[in-house]
Parts: C-alpha cells; sequence; structure tokens
C-alpha cells in the first residue's frame, strides 16, 4: 500500500491534531533546553539569567511559604473585582452604544480619548482618589480594562444582522425587548470573546496596578525583587503571571464552546 | 370596495453621503384586495425593497401614507408579518422555538401555543426538525421556518422580499409551491418582492413592475392562471407571452439606468 505524505506547509490546510498539539509542547521544551544550556555553559551570568533550576527553586521555596497562595490569591481577587466592574458596566453600556446612534455619538469620542490615557500615569490620581488600599489596585485594573471593553463589546453588538432586528420589530416587540433577547443573545459568542481577551489585558495591567502602596500581590512580588536584583524571582513571577493567564484564557474557551454551541463560529 | 391594502401617494428621499437628496420612490399609488397575491419585479435599486420596507412599517416614508384595512400604518404591526431574504433566524434557539418566539405577544394559551407551532412545522415539512438548531439546516429549510414563523400569529397581510433569492434553482422551485400550497389553505394578501420573473408569473395574481430613479409603478399586469396553479403553467404560451412582456418592461429600465449612469 503506498501513502501519500502530506505536505505539512501547504496554506491554511489542516494538520494531524497530534502533531499541532505536539509542536505547541516542543517549541517551549527546546527554548526550555537552549535556556538550560546557556546558563549551565556559564555563558551568562545568574544575575542576567538565572538557570532553570533556580527558577524551580524558588517556586519551591515561595510554595512552601505559603507567599506564593498568599500573592495569587491577593492579585486574583483584584484582578477578578476589576474585570467584573468593568464588565458589568461595559456590557450594557457598550449594548446600547452599539444600537442608539445618540448614546454612541455621546460616548464614543470621550472612550476613544481615555482609552488612549496611559494608566500608569493615573496612579498619583487613583491614589488621591480611592486611598491605598485595594480600592486603588482595583480602580487601575477597572481602567485599564473598561474603556477598551466597551468599544470592542459596542462593535460586537453592532455586527448583529440588522434583519434579525428587523424580525423582533415586525414580531411586535419593544426596543428593550429587542435588545435583551435578541442583540444580546446573538452578540454572546463575539462578547463572550471579547470578555476573554479583556481579561488578559487585565492580567497584563497587574503589575502596574500593585506598582504602588502594596503589600502583596504577584506583581509586588515582581517589583520588591527588583530593587533586590532578585532575577530568579522576576523571572518565575513573570512565568507564573502567564500561566494563570493561560489557564484563565483555556477556562473562557472551554465556557464558550459549552455556551455557544448553536454558533456557526463555534467548533 | 374598500381596499385590503392601499398605498397613496408614497414618496421616499434618502440623503446620500455627499448630502445630495436620492429620489428612491416617488408618487407610488398601489392598491391590494384582501387575499391577493401580488409580486413585485424591478431592477436592483428601483426601490421595491425599500417600498416593503415601508408597508412593513419599518422605514417611514418621506410623504404619503400606507393603509391596512382604512387604517394609516405608522409602525410595525402584528397584522403583518415579513419574510427576509438572509432567513434571519435566531441561531440560539431550535426550530420550535424560532415559531414559538413569534407566539410570545399573542394572548394564547400555552397549550394553544404548543399546537399552532407543531402545526405549522408540520405545514413546512420540518416535522421530526423540531429541536434542530439553525446551523443544522440547509438554506431552505430555514427559510421554511422563518415563513412558519412569519404566518403562525395570523398576520393577514404577508410581506416578503426576496424570500427565495439565496436559494438554489431546485430548492426554488420547491420552495414557491410550498408557498402556494400554504397560502391556498391560510389565504392572506402578499406582497412579494423578487427579480425572478417566472417566480412572479407563477406566484401572483398581480406582477407590478417598478421604474427605476426614482422608483414608480411602471405596469400592473393581471397573471389569470386559474388555481392551484402546478409548475406546469410555465409551459403555457399564455405564461410565455407574459414573461415577456414583464422583461421587456424591465429591459426599458434598465437600458434607461445605464443611459442615464453613462451621461
Amino acid at each position: 500500500m503506498t501513502s501519500r505524505r502530506k505536505p505539512l506547509l501547504r496554506l491554511r490546510a489542516p494538520i494531524p491534531r497530534r502533531l499541532h498539539v505536539g509542536a505547541g509542547i516542543a517549541f517551549p521544551l527546546i527554548l526550555l533546553v537552549a535556556w538550560w544550556w546557556v546558563t549551565a555553559s556559564g555563558m551568562v551570568r545568574p544575575l542576567f539569567l538565572p538557570s532553570p533550576q533556580a527558577i524551580v527553586m524558588e517556586a519551591w521555596r515561595q510554595i512552601e511559604t505559603g507567599i506564593l497562595w498568599r500573592d495569587a490569591t491577593v492579585s486574583i481577587y483584584r484582578i477578578g473585582a476589576g474585570w467584573l466592574a468593568a464588565t458589568v458596566l461595559a456590557v450594557p453600556i457598550g449594548i446600547l452604544m452599539g444600537n442608539f446612534r445618540l448614546v454612541e455619538g455621546t460616548l464614543e469620542p470621550l472612550i476613544s480619548t481615555v482609552r488612549y490615557m496611559p494608566v500608569v500615569a493615573l496612579i498619583p490620581l487613583s491614589i488621591l482618589w480611592a486611598g491605598i488600599g485595594d480600592t486603588q489596585k482595583i480602580l487601575i485594573l477597572f481602567i485599564g480594562t473598561f474603556f477598551q471593553q466597551v468599544l470592542m463589546i459596542m462593535n460586537n453588538t453592532k455586527s448583529v444582522d440588522m434583519t434579525l432586528i428587523r424580525a423582533g420589530q415586525t414580531l411586535g416587540f419593544s426596543n428593550a425587548e429587542i435588545l435583551w433577547r435578541i442583540v444580546l443573545p446573538a452578540s454572546m459568542p463575539a462578547i463572550w470573546d471579547t470578555l476573554r481577551i479583556t481579561m488578559g489585558w487585565t492580567w497584563t495591567y497587574l503589575v502596574v496596578a500593585e506598582l504602588v502602596a502594596a503589600q502583596d500581590g504577584l506583581g509586588r512580588r515582581i517589583m520588591d525583587a527588583q530593587r533586590y536584583l532578585a532575577t530568579h524571582t522576576i523571572i518565575f513571577g513573570t512565568i507564573f503571571i502567564g500561566l494563570l493567564g493561560l489557564v484563565t484564557d483555556y477556562l473562557f474557551k472551554l465556557g464558550g464552546r459549552k455556551m455557544f454551541g448553536w454558533s456557526e463560529g463555534q467548533r | 370596495m374598500t381596499m385590503k391594502l392601499s398605498i397613496r401617494d408614497l414618496d421616499m428621499t434618502f440623503e446620500t453621503e455627499g448630502g445630495e437628496p436620492l429620489n428612491v420612490i416617488e408618487g407610488i399609488d398601489l392598491d391590494v384586495a384582501a387575499n391577493e397575491f401580488v409580486a413585485i419585479v424591478g431592477t436592483s435599486g428601483c426601490g421595491k425593497s425599500t417600498l416593503l420596507s415601508i408597508v412593513g412599517g419599518l422605514t417611514e416614508p418621506t410623504a404619503g401614507q400606507v393603509s391596512i384595512d382604512g387604517q394609516p400604518v405608522t409602525g410595525p404591526g402584528r397584522d403583518r408579518g415579513f419574510v427576509f431574504q438572509n432567513y434571519s433566524l435566531f441561531e440560539w434557539m431550535t426550530v420550535e422555538r424560532n415559531i414559538d418566539f413569534a407566539l410570545e405577544k399573542s394572548k394564547i394559551s400555552k397549550s394553544d401555543r404548543r399546537d399552532l407551532v407543531a402545526y405549522y412545522i408540520a405545514k413546512v415539512g420540518l416535522s421530526g426538525f423540531e429541536k434542530a438548531l439553525p446551523k443544522q439546516l440547509s438554506g431552505g429549510m430555514r427559510q421554511r421556518v422563518a415563513i412558519a414563523r412569519a404566518l403562525v400569529y395570523k398576520p393577514s397581510v404577508l410581506l416578503m422580499d426576496e424570500p427565495f433569492g439565496a436559494l438554489d434553482a431546485q430548492t426554488r422551485g420547491m420552495m414557491q409551491e410550498l408557498l402556494l400550497k400554504v397560502w391556498d389553505e391560510h389565504k392572506a394578501t402578499v406582497l412579494f418582492v423578487t427579480h425572478d420573473v417566472e417566480e412572479a408569473l407563477f406566484l401572483a395574481d398581480r406582477v407590478v413592475v417598478m421604474a427605476s430613479r426614482p422608483g414608480r409603478v411602471k405596469s400592473d399586469i393581471t397573471v389569470g392562471f386559474e388555481r392551484p396553479r402546478s409548475y406546469e403553467v410555465v409551459t403555457e404560451p399564455e405564461f410565455g407571452k407574459l414573461k415577456r412582456e414583464v422583461l421587456q418592461d424591465i429591459r426599458e429600465e434598465t437600458m434607461k439606468m445605464m443611459a442615464g449612469a453613462g451621461s
């Protein structure tokens, strides 16, 4: 029997699933080996790049002393609260902006401007307004998330086919009913994707949020480590934040697949 | 005799991007009797979809009036059902729920609702697909759901905007026959917009040809084939004669448009 070999580099052609997953695991492993090699061979000083073993030791130290657990819970709480506050406001406002030209015209210029303001620059103001407790961190995460989120959600609801709205009108539904029962569910897969992406952005703002006046948190640990040039702590903290982000992303995707099986775009 | 649907001196002007007014419809007068099936044909851009949208109450005309049973139309209402070209189904609802959704504003009992939904699902030949999602259906099946949804609350006027335009030729023929069968049993006044002349002649009692830019009624042709019609009607000489007549009218308009575009 002759088996024809499938070329792997054909444009957009599917490849075996095992290969797809395998490549995604193999590449970081190769990087890891390269990393180990440059540090073990003494090519790079540990101050600039500590060895992978040093990172694992650091991880173990943080787990054993309970620091990691404390930092993680505090940070996850802040991220969850900031993101949730942004979402609770952004979904209804985004839907209104996407469907009433008046609301869009009123809010869009302002939101688009705020969106470009550097969040770091708002730290002094946020302390002035919200003190130095958790509220200030949550506020920073909120600002970093909300203004992006609301514009994306506006666009998500705009892409709902106009004839669905017209169908609702001919069936006798009111504006509020059409937004709540037609536009929202129709755009929910896209909104969910926006929520997933913006959750990633909230994670990236964590260090900024914990830059000033924080005693704990994953971001704080990294900033502290900078003072003592504890490179291994910095690298471990960064990787750990990345991993937590990856887990949230996966959970979102899983939830989306469960909830929006009806959508053409979902596989 | 009062007409079921009457359109008087209808004008529709849009503002273009450049700020210039675009006359889409100008001075349309049209009367449709109760349970009459009227097809509207014309070149693309002749305002036939806009006309339908105005009758549906989804677009407000610049001037003139549409009335149904003598009552002026001021917005969408449940006396009219609408079928759109691109299915417009609620993708997150099953076939059954899509149709039932149309009954939410009807003041009838839950069990009556269930019965009506089941009845119309059977009527459009979708028994067995009650729990299917739209994405699992073919284009023709989706449009059958849309037709059932537009009929289930028993509107007296049915507005159809190129409902079979996106279907392949075989499916389209079957859908036309299905529509006639359903319509024969549950009479309604139908305004049916299409660019397919054969479809118009096969389905309708009257074919209204619209002139373009601005949209006006160019000709109003009575189609006298007896009902119920079978698809063989398209092979009759009279059918060919009417088809030639309608095509001639449309062609004149197309030529005018092209000459206008060239100047």
